[in-house]
């Protein structure tokens, strides 16, 4: 490793503390009444690990777990918070609260809470960039989870990416868990990226919870895409550590599994990684973990003093 | 002014605007094969067939749309629409909205519905209503070649998505169209198709035809019908209609759809709300049945609204409008 790619997995360890703190925030929101979220908590590299290989020209699409994909992305924590709390400042106006945030100035676009919704856009958008429109060369992502690939728009999604060669990157969070069922209750195979070969993609399986893994993966992804014109699809392995919903008990969740995967917990193996390897120290992981606690607090004070919509706003934004 | 069917007039509008506008672009199952020369006068990227996998066309146009694209997919029939749900429901239909107004959708949905072909109900289910009741989608269904033409390119134009709805009775239906690629049909505008005094006809797509003729047997009875068109169910013209039933005082509204939540139902409850005290008699509504369309063509007559049912009510309600019986639709 170099010292460029060490100064790299730390600006990745910081971005995935800030979304595991912002998040954590919303928890403990919600514990007071907030309207709940779905966390990516335990789901940060895949996210950073991927965001950090495209380009601003590039667009993602994600769904209802999107507050890494967001923040990878450069999201403002304050706008973000102020969005699931429904006011006026958030990146949609109120309109969207947590579950369908998209920022066009970031490039996030029409976020889908409908699962596999992002996944039936996804086409479209790439479709628009391969006849013209946006930058030249630009690509698309699509976040989606292993629910989505049970849907079936999963499988038109790809075979019609595969048949028009459209610049689209297809990334599945496989975090093992289907809102409240698990993966191996509604799958005959633990893998999505058999049946992604089986529409003709190539395809990479890899640790979710590996960030260097992921980005890899990504760059080697995302490279192949440019140079071709065609679709890739790749497949991150890794685990929802929190509920489907905040506030979730979690009560329906195997102990041992989740402890196996807690001890796998993305931050925990990146900060060990570069602790081990002496490209950190402690004190400086303490003082980024107090920035991203700042960050977040500002956020908070931001989004709480942000103003409701105006009830005469409400129809607003139904019709061009 | 040329005579065309409704189809030709459909397959004008489009290469116009795709003529006009090198974003329009056309998608859907087997556009390319049946339009041949749009492939080759503009190109197949631009004319796609797509996979017999609807939610993925629509959920496509969708994605193009708010990308800087403006294509138009069809569909075939108005059941598969059920597939493409999500993508013009949820995603065409209130990202918009959700997206407190980042993204814009225009793009259209062809497809086609009504009795005629006895294609039985899983090709043939009116189910426009569904899309009226649906905020952020406009829906359209004309009656004549020439509005299939001036409508189908303002809604290709237009910021919003769109659903233009086909009545299959009236595709191979001849009709006079303006030749101009400038032919545009404002959105959200009735067409007054026979003026009359006694009572208002209102209906939209075949079934203003069928108006037409009652409103010709009635005028033989020495009763005027007005025959209106709504052309756009959503938006709606109100003030049309309620302008008419104030002359009138008298009002039919008459749609192949079943009743139940349908259109009818929303322009009855328009008159009620709006123009109770010019009403001389109460509103009827003569819809569809609440069944599946049935292939055979005896059943597809027999649930379409004929002319002598639209007579029949028609003198009904002149004579109880004329007798002073409309007192007890006024009670206080």
């Amino acid at each position: 490793m170099t010292a460029t790619d060490s100064h790299l997995r730390l600006r990745q360890l910081e971005t995935m503390l800030l979304i595991r703190a912002y998040e954590e925030q919303l928890v403990e929101l919600q514990r007071n009444g907030a309207p709940g979220t779905c966390t990516s908590v335990g789901q940060e590299a895949c996210a950073v690990g991927v965001i950090d290989v495209l380009e601003s020209r590039d667009r993602i699409l994600t769904n209802h777990r999107s507050a890494a994909h967001l923040i990878a992305r450069g999201a403002d924590p304050g706008r973000l918070m102020a969005e699931v709390l429904g006011r006026v400042d958030g990146y949609c106006g109120g309109r969207s609260g947590s579950l369908h945030i998209s920022a066009q100035e970031l490039g996030v676009v029409l976020t889908s809470t409908i699962v596999g919704g992002e996944l039936s856009m996804a086409p479209g958008v790439a479709l628009a960039q391969k006849m013209g429109q946006g930058e030249p060369g630009a690509i698309t992502a699509v976040f989606f989870g292993d629910g989505a690939a049970c849907e079936g728009v999963f499988h038109e999604s790809l075979n019609l990416a595969v048949q028009w060669q459209l610049p689209l990157l297809f990334v599945c969070e496989n975090n093992q868990w289907q809102a409240f069922v698990h993966r191996r209750e509604t799958m005959a195979d633990e893998a999505i990226a058999s049946w992604a070969r089986g529409h003709g993609l190539d395809t990479q399986r890899v640790d979710g919870n590996d960030i260097e893994a992921v980005q890899t993966a990504a760059k080697d992804a995302v490279a192949k895409i440019r140079a071709t014109g065609r679709p890739q699809f790749l497949e991150l392995v890794t685990y929802r550590l929190r509920g489907h919903f905040e506030p979730d008990d979690q009560a329906y969740v195997d102990a041992a599994e989740l402890k196996h995967w807690q001890s796998r917990d993305p931050i925990h193996l990146l900060r060990e990684w570069l602790l081990g390897a002496g490209l950190a120290d402690a004190a400086a992981i303490r003082a980024m973990e107090t920035r991203v606690r700042a960050r977040v607090a500002d956020a908070l004070q931001f989004a709480q003093a942000s103003a409701w919509p105006e009830a005469e706003t409400l129809t607003e934004y139904v019709y061009a | 002014m040329i005579r065309m069917t409704t189809a030709d007039a459909i397959h004008l509008a489009l290469r116009e605007e795709m003529q006009r506008d090198p974003r329009v672009l056309l998608m859907g199952e087997g556009v390319a094969t049946k339009r041949a020369d749009l492939v080759r006068d503009f190109g197949a990227a631009r004319v796609r067939n797509t996979p017999l996998a609807e939610a993925i066309i629509a959920g496509t146009a969708v994605g193009a749309a708010a990308s800087g694209l403006r294509p138009v997919i069809d569909l075939l029939f108005a059941p598969f629409l059920a597939y493409a749900m999500d993508a013009l429901i949820n995603s065409a239909g209130k990202l918009r909205y959700l997206s407190g107004g980042q993204f814009e959708f225009p793009l259209v949905t062809l497809a086609m519905t009504g009795s005629a072909w006895c294609v039985g109900a899983q090709h043939n289910h009116n189910l426009e209503a569904m899309f009226v009741h649906a905020p952020g989608l406009q829906v359209l269904m004309p009656s004549e070649p020439a509005d299939f033409k001036g409508l189908l390119k303002t809604a290709i134009r237009d910021q919003n998505p769109t659903l233009f709805f086909t009545d299959m009775a009236l595709l191979y239906q001849e009709g006079e169209v303006p030749q101009t690629s400038e032919h545009l049909v404002p959105l959200g505008k009735a067409a007054i198709r026979r003026v009359g005094a006694d009572l208002t006809l209102v209906s939209y797509a075949k079934t203003v035809a069928i108006c037409m003729q009652a409103a010709e047997q009635l005028h033989a009875q020495g009763i005027a019908a007005e025959v209106i068109d709504l052309r756009s169910l959503k938006p709606l013209d109100e003030a049309t209609v309620l302008q008419s039933v104030r002359k009138t005082g008298r009002l039919i509204v008459v749609h192949e759809a079943s009743g139940l939540c349908g259109v009818a139902a929303e322009i009855a409850a328009l008159a009620a709300t709006q123009a109770f005290d010019s009403l001389r008699a109460p509103v009827v509504r003569i819809t569809g049945p609440d069944a599946p369309s049935a292939s055979s063509w005896a059943l597809e007559q027999a649930a379409l609204p004929q002319a002598d049912r639209v007579v029949n009510a028609a003198r009904e309600l002149v004579a109880r409008g004329t007798s002073g019986s409309n007192t007890n639709l006024h009670i206080a």
